[in-house]
């Protein structure tokens, strides 16, 4: 191979990268206790956190999803992967560059890589018509101009399955699922490679939500997107993702192909998780088939227990487990999982 | 009036329904329009049953829930039909007797438990408040129930948890909190309305399985309103399915997700992605639910149905019972026949 052809690989190949990404959040510390501290009283900083450490790189035109329960850091990553958020450490390149700028004021850097978040009710302008919260990123960005605008907006309102006069209404005339296409419509007039979706279908009906995954299919053949997928529903990731990573109080536990991470999960954790996922029963006797739940609860993420997270809770722990935390480690080419014990999984 | 599926004791012991709903209309009726919410819903419940009651947002399964308890405000109201508890009429009871009932004889569950719980009593002094209103109870039997109960529902330290406040408790046992004080007096009848649905998954299972428990052991009988088939599937061995107020299906769980007969059944399943290879388009309902003001004239479900007919536009299907089991019934013109495959 020639350095030519390498040099034109390499950003193909990994598109989307996080570099020992970390976000911490402390908590702020109160004036009182401040005084309280000049006079020697301890300061009691507390910390969350909600990322650790995590390496994740996707090819251009990959689905990867993002797994994990409530208070696992899972939209903190996809925060920082968009570039919303400065993370605390690591940081997070887009072909290569730096998706916010590190020094001075954190910015994002770029708009190929935008964001479809869960609640459609709170994240559109409920005083702005539909047409100019569409625009609006796209003519700050000079994506477009102002005489083109509405032509522009009505392409991609029709792209996602929307009339073309929507664009004259107000979000409260539109349902949640009509709201999430307005949202992703406003995401894709960005014109980005990526998008960080994050929870997308968690707030919408069965059959709504099968509609919009079905947009999502489309949307990701016709236009080539690059796309994270974050969402505690393990079926609808299955069904929608090439890759899933499972997340546990901010570290990532284990990555592999959807397929065979459902076939064979290796983390205990990913096992017990898809053991909690009620099955649709379809025999009578299914009723009786028993879920198997994970002991215990998430512990606290203010003092999360040392070693490795999930040793409270897990049937295979160890010594080992308890002190050091494994890492994240490849078990073949295409998967990788935070385990002492993978060698019985 | 028709008879509804299953008069008959599901368990084979014979046992008169503890609960039995007919005809029930609940409307909400505004200057611009009457909502018909609950729109003749017919249904018994037979004691330790759980009934699963499934429906998108908007079918009225929350409302079905609610009118239940007598717990609809204005400006809506049960219009007609009956509700009996016990043999006793609760549509058209007097609040003061109603509220005799409620929680003693009748409980409910709601999906948010903070909004259930009191922010300022610690747990055991709102339970002891559940107990005392329906009778005197002196300190120490109200603290020994509450305990039994709390023991009951997987609440661990329970002698510890009751001086606790509920800000104290994640999210999974402050549900099981809930369930505790509605199981505080041994009601006939709890009604869940979504009461896992904010939980993660992992919290979820561990509920669904002690409830399960719970329903054989106190004999109670359950409704379990929920949008999730699958959650409702590993719980309920009856479902009804509800469409824009009305009962469009219902049956055996089971038979109900394996044959479904009523297109919406079907096209409710079809949404999941299990059931599509991965990758694959789902095979999606098109359009969304009709607004509830202004329903169309026949079967609400036609605009969305793949085998609506003009008869479907213009007159509403009445409900079909299975001639052979006599455990399933439907309301469609063209009712489907075939299995779906997983």
């Amino acid at each position: 191979m020639t350095p030519l052809q390498v040099a034109t690989m390499l950003p193909e190949a990994m598109h989307l990268q996080a570099r020992g990404l970390g976000r911490r959040f402390e908590s702020r510390v109160a004036l009182g206790e401040r005084i309280a501290a000049w006079f020697g009283a301890p300061l009691d900083r507390r910390a969350v956190q909600a990322v650790d450490g995590v390496n994740l790189e996707l090819r251009r035109g990959e689905v990867l999803g993002l797994v994990g329960e409530s208070g696992c850091g899972k939209s903190t990553l996809g925060r920082m992967l968009a570039g919303i958020l400065p993370p605390s450490a690591g940081q997070v390149l887009l072909g290569g560059r730096a998706v916010m700028q590190s020094e001075g004021r954190h910015r994002k850097t770029t708009s190929k890589v935008q964001m479809v978040f869960q609640d459609p009710f709170a994240s559109l302008d409920p005083r702005m018509r539909i047409g100019d919260t569409l625009a609006e990123g796209p003519l700050a960005h000079g994506l477009v101009s102002r005489a083109d605008a509405p032509g522009y907006i009505a392409q991609w309102l029709e792209k996602v399955g929307l009339p073309a006069d929507a664009s004259r209404r107000y979000p409260h005339q539109f349902s949640g699922g009509q709201r999430q296409r307005i949202a992703i419509a406003r995401a894709l007039a960005m014109q980005p490679d990526t998008l960080i979706c994050d929870e997308p279908v968690a707030s919408l009906d069965v059959s709504i939500q099968a509609q919009i995954l079905n947009l999502f299919l489309q949307l990701r053949q016709e236009l080539g997107l690059t796309m994270v997928f974050i969402s505690h529903h393990l079926g609808v990731v299955r069904h929608v993702c090439d890759r899933v990573a499972v997340m546990y109080l901010g570290r990532i536990v284990e990555i592999a192909p959807a397929e065979q991470l459902y076939a064979r999960p290796r983390h205990p954790y990913t096992r017990a998780l898809l053991d909690s996922v009620p099955r649709l029963q379809l025999d009578a006797e299914g009723l009786l088939a028993d879920l198997h739940p994970i002991q215990g609860e998430l512990p606290s993420p203010l003092a999360p227990p040392a070693g490795c997270h999930f040793h409270q809770r897990c049937p295979l722990a160890a010594d080992g487990c308890r002190q050091q935390a494994p890492c994240l480690l490849a078990l073949d080419d295409s998967r990788s999982v935070a385990c002492h014990r993978s060698d019985i999984t | 009036m028709s008879p509804t599926v299953s008069s008959v004791d599901p368990s084979g012991l014979g046992r008169p329904a503890v609960l039995s709903v007919r005809d029930l209309r609940t409307h909400f009726e505004t200057r611009q329009a009457t909502l018909k919410a609950v729109d003749g819903v017919s249904f018994d419940l037979y004691p330790g049953e759980i009934l699963g009651l499934v429906g998108e947002s908007g079918s009225g399964k929350s409302v079905t829930g609610y009118s239940l308890l007598g717990l609809v405000d204005p400006p809506g109201r049960i219009v007609s039909g009956s509700v009996q508890l016990e043999g006793q009429e609760l549509v058209g009871l007097s609040p003061a007797r109603l509220r005799r009932l409620r929680g003693r004889r009748l409980a409910m569950v709601f999906q948010d438990p903070m909004a259930t719980l009191n922010p300022l009593l610690t747990i055991g002094a709102q339970m002891a408040l559940a107990l005392r209103a329906h009778g005197a109870v002196s300190d120490e039997a109200a603290r020994a129930r509450s305990l039994e109960v709390l023991h009951q529902v997987g609440i661990p330290d329970p002698v510890n948890r009751l001086s606790a406040w509920p800000h104290q408790f994640s999210g999974g046992m402050r549900q099981r909190v809930a369930i505790a004080i509605a199981l505080l007096h041994r009601p006939a009848v709890i009604v869940a309305d979504e009461p896992t649905t904010a939980l993660d998954v992992s919290i979820q299972a561990q509920i669904l399985t002690e409830i399960r428990g719970l329903v054989a052991q106190s004999g109670t009988a359950l409704v379990w309103i929920s949008h999730d088939l699958a959650t409702v599937s590993a719980i309920a061995r009856r479902v009804m399915v509800m469409y824009a107020g009305r009962l469009v299906e219902e049956g055996p769980t089971a038979q109900v997700l394996r044959q479904p007969r009523h297109p919406y059944t079907r096209g409710l399943l079809g949404s999941l992605p299990q059931f599509s290879a991965p990758g694959r388009l789902l095979a999606q309902i098109p359009g969304a639910p009709p607004p509830l003001d202004s329903l169309p004239p026949g079967c609400a479900f036609a605009p969305r149905c793949a085998r609506g007919t003009p008869q479907c536009t213009q007159t509403s299907p009445q409900r079909t019972v299975d001639p052979v089991t006599l455990a399933r019934a439907w309301r469609c013109h063209h009712p489907l026949d075939e299995e779906v495959s997983a």
